[in-house]
């Protein structure tokens, strides 16, 4: 039971092993904190249509499910951009259209078809939430090291000495790719050694 | 007769068939997400209206520290802003464009006769990271503080500006500096003509 919440945090990470998502996943990682919300938004709607879809599971017609999920997903990524653009006004538009984006997350439909519509709402709860935070814990990551080789501060709070030349290329497009091809590497290097 | 008739063609359609359930299942799933969203949507808008409102707020009050009576002229696009006493301070206008990578939205503040700059705020911009997006920056904004716009403004590169209405681009963002200037002088034309013809 367990193992279902865990193995979405490291053995099947989302980003790092199922290379799942990578649109947000390169385009908001500019910050920390865009990298953060990015994920909180991902996994609210990665739990919430993951919770409904495995509560359906037996009145879903087979030959309809891709569209049914399809519907239900874009009404909590409707949701959360609405929550968003009302509370979190500067977040919202730092994402841009990116949080509309999610709806096409294959992380969100890969979840829904391969695991949610097969398995009981409490397994599906806790795969869900452990995919949604492994997906989010990366965007942090890869956000803080392009944000602190990039502008020299972590989360807004700056890190750097003084002098510190920033690296810009590693808040542009090129940036993303380099950090999450070294990121891949890293977590590959270390899941060697620990075998 | 003909009513039976038809009733049993559409019993046919669906007989054995799982059209019917299909149809319902997505009817069910569309209705209830709508429903849904309805709700969403009437939570959500009136705070979305008083975020954007509070934006153009705070981007005024930025550029004219003593406003308090900012009064809508124009469609919620030109301010005009005045000072405890009631003595006109100056104008402030939204400015929009194309930048380097999709629209710049700016907030510009004048002086009253429209001899001079108060200041611009960057309130929307795709910019390039470290570049363009320079621009929101002090040291590229500061710029427009006192700035004379009784000629258009004009841009120089790599080199202190030497007249009265010339900004230093930023470099390595030449586009993004353009961008700015080229907004701010449009706009600004606009807004003399509508004050012209509000006298």
């Amino acid at each position: 039971m367990i193992k279902e919440f865990t193995k979405g945090l490291w053995r099947e990470n989302p980003v790092l092993v199922q290379v799942l998502g990578m649109c947000p996943t390169l385009a908001v990682t500019t910050k920390a904190l865009f990298g953060f919300s990015m994920g909180m938004a991902t996994l609210f709607v990665v739990v919430s249509s993951s919770l409904v879809i495995s509560s359906l599971r037996r009145l879903i017609p087979e030959e309809v499910r891709i569209p049914m999920f399809t519907v239900i997903i874009a009404t909590f990524v409707t949701a959360a951009d609405y929550f968003l653009k009302a509370n979190f006004y500067q977040i919202s538009k730092a994402l841009g259209p990116y949080v509309p984006l999610i709806v096409v997350n294959c992380l969100i439909l890969g979840r829904a078809e391969a695991f949610a519509s097969k398995t009981s709402v409490p397994r599906s709860l806790l795969d869900a939430l452990g995919m949604g935070i492994g997906f989010t814990c990366a965007l942090i990551v890869l956000g803080s090291v392009r944000e602190l080789l990039g502008a020299g501060t972590i989360f807004g709070y700056r890190i750097m000495f003084g002098g510190f030349t920033k690296w810009v290329v590693m808040i542009l497009p090129a940036g993303a790719f380099l950090t999450l091809g070294l990121l891949v590497g890293v977590f590959n290097v270390i899941n060697k050694k620990v075998k | 007769m003909e009513q039976q008739e038809n009733k049993n063609i559409i019993m046919k359609i669906f007989a054995g068939s799982t059209a019917l359930r299909m149809v319902c299942a997505l009817l069910a799933v569309g209705l209830v997400s709508g429903a849904f969203l309805v709700l969403v949507y009437n939570y959500a808008t009136p705070k979305i209206e008083v975020n954007k409102k509070s934006e153009t707020k705070k981007a005024i009050m930025d550029i004219f520290p003593d406003a308090k009576d900012i009064k809508d002229m124009h469609n919620e696009e030109i301010f005009s802003v005045k000072d405890a006493s009631g003595k006109i301070l100056g104008y402030a206008f939204t400015a929009e464009g194309n930048g380097y990578q999709g629209t710049i939205k700016m907030l510009a503040g004048a002086n009253a006769d429209l001899t001079s700059m108060k200041g611009i705020e960057v309130l929307e911009s795709q910019e390039t990271p470290g570049l363009g997006a320079e621009i929101a920056e002090d040291k590229f904004r500061g710029q427009f503080n006192g700035l004379s716009i009784t000629h258009d403004i004009e841009y120089v590169k790599n080199k202190k500006p030497e007249k009265p209405y010339e900004i230093e681009a930023i470099t390595g963002a030449t586009i993004s500096s353009r961008s700015v200037v080229s907004i701010l002088n449009e706009e600004i034309e606009r807004v003399r003509k509508f004050l012209k013809e509000q006298r």
